[in-house]
C-alpha cells in the first residue's frame, strides 16, 4: 500500500512530509505497528527556473516545418522567442517556460542554442519533462488566468509531498484504507484521530431500487442509494492530484469519487446509471456455466456456477459482484442519476472468483481480505459529500435499499479477554485496566471489570475473531520492542540422535576419503530415469515449473552422472562426488515410500574403488553386507557390480555404472558406484566395540596363495580361510590377486594372516597343523593351496 | 721400559685421532686395547724387571697408558658416530615448500556446512533435532497449521503438488512441502510437551530460481513449548541464537507480522555491530487451533516458534552473489570452500 503522507495527514497530525526527520518517525511507527516500511519516495519536487509565461504569437518557419518560433512573455516586459516543436499551443496559452540555465530532471541544461542560426531563450516543457505524468504529446498548457512568472509549481498547487510504501499483511484488511492506517497509528503515535464524519442530508422524493439476494451466501448485504442532479464532468483538481499519488488515473468526478471513497473508507463501491439500469433494480446470485459478460476491461468473460454476478431487475448480468463491472453499465457523460451499491461479499468466494479467472481488481482485493460489513451508511454520506464539491446540484433521495442475508457477519461481537492469559502469552506484567488503554483507541470496544475483561472486536477487523487476536493487538500497542528478553530453561538436554550423528560420522568418512558432496536438483525429466536405466513408477509434480523438472527422484544417481558430465565438459575429470539426500519411490500409504539414501560416485575409478569405499564406511561406523553379485543392480555393469545384501533385504549397491548408462549421460570416464539405503544403515546403532586382550607373546605369520576358480567369490575363500585358521587368528589380508594368462577361469588369491596366542609362544608344530586346517577347508571350495 | 710405555701410548693417541669411521675405531681398540695389543705385550715383560720398585713404576704407568687409550678410544667414538649422523641427516636436506599435488579432502556442501553450525549453535541451547518427510500430506503443511482448505493465505506458498493418491484420500492432496512447519505437528503428535526441537530440513516452492531464489531450497525452524512459554522467551531465545551464531556484537528485535500458524506473530530482524539490520525469518508464539492439531492443551501448554533460510546463511558468510552457483555441483565452485 503507498501511502500519500499528506493525504494521511488529514486524519491525524503525523508528520510534515518536508520534514526528514517526522517522516522517519512516521515510517518507523508503521513498521512498529507491523506495516513493515518498504520504501518511502519523496514526490511533488519541482524543477527550478521553469515558470509560468503567455504566449504572445507564433512564428512558422521556411525552412523548418515540424518546429515553430513562439515569443513568449513571463511578465517582465520582454519577449522571449524559444523554439518549439508541439502544436497543441496557441497564442495567449499559459505554458511553462523552462529559462537559460535551468537543469531538467532528465539532466540536460537548457542553452542559448538554437536552430538555423536563430538562438533560443528557453524552453517549452511538456508534463513528462516536468516529471508530472507520462503525458508527453505536447506542451503541458496551464489554466487561463495564471499569473506570469510564477514557479509553475505554485501556479499547479504542487507540493513538496511524500509516499510510503508499506506492506499490509493479510490480517490487516482495515489498513487497505487511509482511515484504517490512520487509526492504528494515532493510536501508537498518540495524536488524536480524525476520521471523517460526514452528515448525509436524504430529501430528495423516494426512490427505490429492489434488491434481490438470490445466493445470500456469497453476498450478504447490498445497499444502493439513488443519488440525481449528478453532472458527469472533471473531479477537483486536488483529487486528482492524490489519485495520481496513489497510481490510479483520473476519469471523471462520479469514478474519481467511487474510488476517493474506497481508497479513504476501504469501501468498495459502484455506481450505475439509474437511466439504463433494466428493471430498475438488482438481483445478485451465481453465474450459470457458460454465462457471459463483457468486464470494464473490455474483455468477454465467461462464467461458472462459482462466481457471483451482480444482475439487472431483468436479470442481465451487469457485474462480477465485488470484483468489477461490466462495460455496458458503466456510467456516461449523459448520466444524470445513479444507483449507488455499496455491497459486502464473502472472502472465500471472491478468492475462488479471482484464482479462477485471473480478474482481479482494486475492489476485489478489499473483499477478499474483508471489509466492514457496517462501514456502507458513512461511505454512502462521504461519497455524497464529496461529490457535492463538483455536483452541487445533488439529490440523495430516501428508500435507499439495504438487503441483508442471514450470512452478514454479527456487529457485535464480544470476546472474554483474561489479562492473566495476556500476560502469559506476552511475558508481561499488565494489570486489567491497562486493556482499555491500549484497545480503545483501535476500536477494540472494553468493557467490564475484574481480571476478565469483555473486548467487542471492530467490524473492519473480521480477521479477529477470538481472544489470542486481541492478544496480538495488545502486543503491538504496547510495543514489541517492549517485551522482555529472556531465555526458558529446561532440564532437558539437546543433542543429535543416533542417526543424526551418524550421518555426520559417514559424511567426515567421505570428505577424508577426498570426495565432495553434490546437491543436485531432485526434480528430473520424464525421461532421464529411463536413461539411467532405472525402471519402475515415478511421482509426478502435477503444476511443475518447467517439464524437464516434473518428475521425483528415485535414485540420487541420475543427478549425479548429471553432474560428473557437467564437470567433464569443463575440462574437470576425475570428479569424486557424494550425496545425502531424499529419494521418493511411489508407494501405497499416506504418503510415498520416500527414504534417505547415500550415493558415492567415483569418475575415474573402477569397482574396487568403490568397494574400498563401502570398506571405509563400514569399518567407521560398523555393519557389513553381502556382496551378490548374482544380483546386478539396475544400470549398473553387468560383470562389475553387486547388490549389497544385509540378511533379507538389500541395503545397497556396489559396483561400476553401465557403459551404455554413461553414454546416455555423455561420460566418457568410468564411473564406480555405491549407494547405501540410509533408513536402514544409519539406524542400526552399533553395541560398543569390546576390549580383547593384547597378547604378550609373540605372533608368527603365515603366508598362503590359493588357486580358486572366477566362479567362487573371494569373499567366499576368506570366510573358509578364517573358519580354517581357528581362534589364534589376529589378522587377515587379501595382498595379492594375480591373473596367469596361461590359466584362464580361476586366479591365484594371496591371504596373509597373523596367528598369536594370549597364554604362550605358538609353535611350529601349531602353524603346520593351522595350515593343515585351512588347506582342508579350502578344498572343500575347490581351491587349491600353491604354497 | 717407562719410555717405551710412553712412546707407545703416543703413538697409540696418535693414531686413534686419526680414525674416521666406526670401523676404524673397532681396529683401533682391538690393536691398543686388547689383550694382543702392544701394551698388554709391555705388561707381560713386567716379570723381566729387576727391583720390585721397577715393577711398581711401569705397572702404573702401563696402567695409566691403558686408561687414557680407553677414554680416547671413547671419545673418538662418540665423535665419529655423531659425524655419521650428521652426514646421513646433511645428505637428506629437502625443500618442504614443493608441494607436489594438490589436498585431497573432499568438501562439504556449503548448505551442510551451514546447517551443521546453525544445529551445533541450538543443540547448545538446549534444543533437539527432528527431521520429516519432504513430501507431506495437506493437511500437515496446511490444515494443521491453522490453513484450512480453502484459507486464502495458502496462495502465498507457490505451492507444488504431486500425483500421489493416499488410499482414502483425494487426489490434489499430497505437497511437497513449502516449510518444515509439519516436522512441529509431527513432533507434537508424537511426543508430550515439554518440546525443544528445531528442525532443519529441505523445503520447496513453485518459485522460478534466480540470483537470490531456488525453487528447491533449505529451512531451519524452531518449536518450544512448555508451561508459561512467552514472548519474551521467544525475544530471549532469539537473541541468544543471534549473538551465538553471528557473534557477541550482534543484537536481534521481534516486529509484528502475520503468519497464519503463529499469534501474536514477528518477524525478527538483527543487527550487525555497525548499526545496519537484517531482516531474517519469522516467528510468533504457536496458535492455539495449532497446538490442538498437534494434540496440545492450549490452556496448559504455550510455544513459540521461529524459522528461517539456511541456504542465505551459507551465502552470506562466503558473499556468494548467484544462489544457483552453490547448486551447480560445479568443482570450480565446490573445491572454493
Amino acid at each position: 500500500m503507498k501511502i500519500l503522507l499528506s493525504w494521511l495527514n488529514e486524519y491525524g497530525d503525523f508528520g510534515d512530509p518536508t520534514d526528514a526527520d517526522a517522516v522517519q518517525r512516521v515510517a518507523d511507527a508503521l513498521t512498529s505497528l507491523g506495516l513493515e516500511v518498504d520504501a518511502i519516495e519523496a514526490i511533488g519536487e519541482t524543477v527550478d527556473g521553469v515558470v509560468t509565461a503567455r504566449i504572445l504569437r507564433l512564428e512558422a518557419h521556411p525552412d523548418a516545418a515540424k518546429v515553430q518560433r513562439v515569443y513568449v512573455d513571463v511578465g517582465d516586459g520582454n519577449e522571449r522567442h524559444v523554439w518549439c516543436g508541439a502544436s497543441n499551443i496557441s497564442a495567449d496559452d499559459i505554458v511553462p517556460l523552462a529559462t537559460l540555465g535551468t537543469t531538467m530532471p532528465n539532466g540536460m541544461t537548457i542553452e542559448r542554442r538554437g536552430i538555423l542560426g536563430i538562438d533560443s531563450e528557453g524552453m517549452l516543457c511538456s508534463a513528462q519533462e516536468l516529471g508530472l505524468g507520462e503525458d508527453h504529446s505536447g506542451i503541458r498548457v496551464l489554466p487561463a488566468g495564471t499569473a506570469l512568472g510564477l514557479p509553475y509549481g505554485d501556479a499547479l498547487g504542487i507540493d513538496p509531498d511524500v509516499l510510503i510504501d508499506a506492506d499490509v499483511t493479510r490480517n490487516r484488511p482495515d489498513c487497505w484504507g487511509y482511515v484504517g492506517i490512520a487509526r492504528d497509528l494515532a493510536a501508537k503515535m498518540g495524536v488524536e484521530f480524525r476520521p471523517p464524519t460526514p452528515g448525509l442530508k436524504v430529501d430528495g422524493e423516494e426512490r427505490t431500487t429492489p434488491v434481490e439476494l438470490v445466493d445470500g451466501e456469497r453476498c450478504s448485504r447490498f445497499t444502493s442509494t439513488v443519488i440525481s442532479g449528478v453532472a458527469v464532468g472533471e473531479s477537483a483538481e486536488w483529487m486528482q492530484r492524490r489519485l495520481t499519488a496513489a497510481g490510479m488515473r483520473p476519469i471523471s468526478n462520479v469514478v474519481d469519487v467511487s474510488n476517493y471513497v474506497m481508497l479513504e473508507l476501504n469501501q468498495p463501491n459502484h455506481a450505475y446509471d439509474l437511466d439504463t439500469l433494466g428493471g430498475g433494480g438488482f438481483r445478485v446470485r451465481l453465474a450459470t456455466d457458460g454465462e457471459h459478460l463483457v468486464t470494464l476491461d473490455g474483455e468477454d468473460r465467461t462464467f461458472s456456477t462459482n462466481d457471483l454476478l451482480i444482475c439487472d431487475a431483468n436479470d442481465v448480468p451487469i457485474g462480477v459482484g465485488g470484483i468489477m463491472g461490466g462495460l455496458d453499465s458503466e456510467i456516461s457523460d449523459a448520466t444524470t442519476t445513479v444507483a449507488l451499491e455499496m455491497a459486502w461479499f464473502e472472502l472465500v468466494g471472491i478468492g475462488r472468483t479471482v484464482t479462477r479467472t485471473g480478474l482481479r481488481s482494486e475492489a476485489s482485493q478489499r473483499f477478499e481480505r474483508g471489509v466492514d460489513p457496517y462501514g456502507m451508511p458513512t461511505a454512502v454520506a462521504r461519497f455524497v459529500e464529496l461529490l457535492e464539491e463538483t455536483c452541487p446540484d445533488l439529490v440523495v433521495h430516501s428508500g435507499a435499499a439495504d438487503a441483508r442475508s442471514e450470512d452478514l457477519p454479527e456487529q457485535y461481537r464480544p470476546v472474554e479477554v483474561r489479562i492473566a492469559n495476556v500476560n502469559r502469552i506476552l511475558g508481561t506484567e499488565l494489570v486489567a485496566d491497562d486493556l482499555p488503554k491500549l484497545l480503545d483507541p483501535i476500536g477494540y470496544t472494553v468493557s467490564g471489570t475484574g481480571g476478565t475483561r469483555t473486548v467487542d472486536l471492530p467490524t473492519w477487523r473480521l480477521d479477529s475473531t477470538a481472544e489470542i487476536d486481541v492478544i496480538e493487538e495488545v502486543a503491538r500497542h504496547y510495543g514489541y520492542d517492549r517485551l522482555g528478553k529472556r531465555v526458558p530453561i529446561s532440564s532437558d538436554h539437546g543433542g543429535l540422535t543416533v542417526r543424526q550423528q551418524r550421518r555426520r560420522e559417514l559424511r567426515d568418512v567421505l570428505l577424508g576419503l577426498g570426495i565432495s558432496e553434490a546437491m543436485p536438483n531432485p526434480f528430473l525429466a520424464p525421461d532421464t530415469l529411463e536413461k539411467a536405466g532405472l525402471e519402475g513408477e515415478s511421482i509426478t509434480i502435477t503444476n511443475p515449473l518447467v517439464s524437464d523438472e516434473s518428475v521425483l527422484r528415485t535414485s540420487l544417481r541420475p543427478g549425479l552422472q548429471q553432474a560428473i558430465a557437467f564437470n567433464e565438459s569443463h575440462r574437470r575429470t576425475g570428479a569424486r562426488f557424494f550425496e545425502i539426500g531424499h529419494v521418493y519411490p511411489p508407494g501405497a500409504g499416506d504418503l510415498p515410500d520416500e527414504y534417505e539414501a547415500l550415493t558415492v560416485v567415483l569418475a575415474g575409478s573402477e569397482a574396487p574403488e568403490a568397494m574400498a569405499v563401502w570398506r571405509e564406511i563400514t569399518a567407521a561406523l560398523g555393519g557389513g553386507a553381502r556382496v551378490d553379485q548374482n544380483r546386478v543392480p539396475l544400470g549398473l555393469h553387468a560383470t562389475r557390480s553387486a547388490t549389497l545384501q544385509a540378511g533379507k533385504v538389500p541395503l545397497g549397491a556396489v559396483g561400476e555404472i553401465a557403459p551404455d548408462v554413461l553414454a546416455a549421460f555423455g561420460v566418457t570416464e568410468r564411473v564406480a558406484i555405491l549407494e547405501i539405503d540410509l533408513d536402514q544403515f544409519l539406524a542400526r546403532e552399533p553395541k560398543p566395540v569390546q576390549w580383547k586382550a593384547t597378547s604378550r607373546y609373540p605372533s608368527s605369520d603365515l603366508d598362503l596363495s590359493f588357486r580358486l576358480s572366477d566362479d567362487v567369490s573371494a569373499e567366499k575363500l576368506e570366510k573358509v580361510v578364517r573358519q580354517g585358521a581357528g581362534k589364534y587368528l589376529v589378522d587377515l589380508d587379501l595382498f595379492d590377486n594375480y591373473r596367469d594368462p596361461d590359466l584362464p577361469g580361476s586366479r591365484a588369491l594371496g591371504f596373509r594372516l597373523r596367528f598369536q596366542a594370549t597364554d604362550r609362544s605358538l609353535t611350529d608344530a601349531d602353524t603346520a597343523e593351522i595350515r593343515r586346517g585351512i588347506e582342508a577347508a579350502a578344498t572343500k571350495l575347490g581351491a587349491e593351496l600353491r604354497s | 721400559m717407562i719410555s717405551d710405555i710412553t712412546t707407545a701410548r703416543d703413538a697409540a693417541l696418535a693414531d686413534i685421532a686419526q680414525a674416521d669411521s666406526p670401523d676404524a675405531v673397532a681396529a683401533m681398540t682391538t690393536r691398543y686395547a686388547g689383550k694382543k695389543g702392544e701394551l698388554a705385550g709391555l705388561k707381560k715383560q713386567l716379570g723381566s724387571l729387576e727391583s720390585i720398585d721397577a715393577k711398581k713404576e711401569a705397572g702404573a704407568a702401563i696402567n695409566a697408558a691403558m686408561a687414557a687409550i680407553d677414554a680416547a678410544l671413547e671419545r673418538r667414538r662418540t665423535a665419529v658416530a655423531a659425524d655419521a649422523i650428521r652426514i646421513q641427516v646433511e645428505a637428506e636436506r629437502i625443500d618442504l615448500t614443493e608441494y607436489l599435488g594438490k589436498p585431497k579432502r573432499g568438501h562439504a556442501h556449503l548448505v551442510t556446512q551451514a546447517w551443521e553450525r546453525l544445529e551445533d549453535v541450538f543443540v547448545g541451547l538446549g534444543f533437539r533435532v527432528a527431521e520429516g518427510p519432504e513430501v507431506e500430506t495437506d493437511w500437515h503443511n496446511f490444515e494443521a497449521l491453522n490453513m484450512p482448505i480453502g484459507h486464502p493465505a495458502r496462495g502465498e506458498w507457490d505451492t507444488l503438488f504431486v500425483d500421489h493418491v493416499p488410499p482414502e484420500g483425494e487426489a490434489g492432496t499430497t505437497v511437497l512441502r513449502t516449510h518444515t512447519s509439519p516436522v512441529q505437528i509431527r513432533t507434537m503428535l508424537d511426543e508430550e510437551p515439554p518440546i525443544r526441537i528445531i528442525a532443519p530440513g529441505r523445503v520447496f516452492r513453485r518459485d522460478t530460481p534466480d540470483a537470490t531464489h531456488m525453487p528447491v531450497f533449505h529451512q531451519i525452524e524452531g518449536l518450544v513449548i512448555d508451561r508459561d512459554i512467552s514472548m519474551a522467551d521467544l525475544a530471549g531465545t532469539i537473541d541468544a541464537f543471534t549473538k551465538a551464531f553471528f557473534g557477541k556484537g550482534w543484537n536481534s528485535r521481534l516486529r509484528p507480522s502475520y503468519f497464519p500458524f503463529t499469534e501474536p506473530s514477528a518477524e525478527f530482524d538483527i543487527q550487525r555491530p555497525d548499526g545496519s539490520w537484517i531482516e531474517l525469518g519469522g516467528s510468533g508464539m504457536v496458535h492455539p487451533n495449532v497446538l490442538r492439531a498437534g494434540g496440545v492443551d492450549p490452556e496448559e501448554w504455550s510455544g513459540f516458534a521461529f524459522g528461517f533460510g539456511i541456504d542465505r546463511m551459507a551465502i552470506m558468510r562466503h558473499g556468494v552473489a548467484d544462489i544457483r552457483e552453490m547448486f551447480s555441483d560445479d568443482l570450480r565452485f565446490v573445491e572454493q570452500f
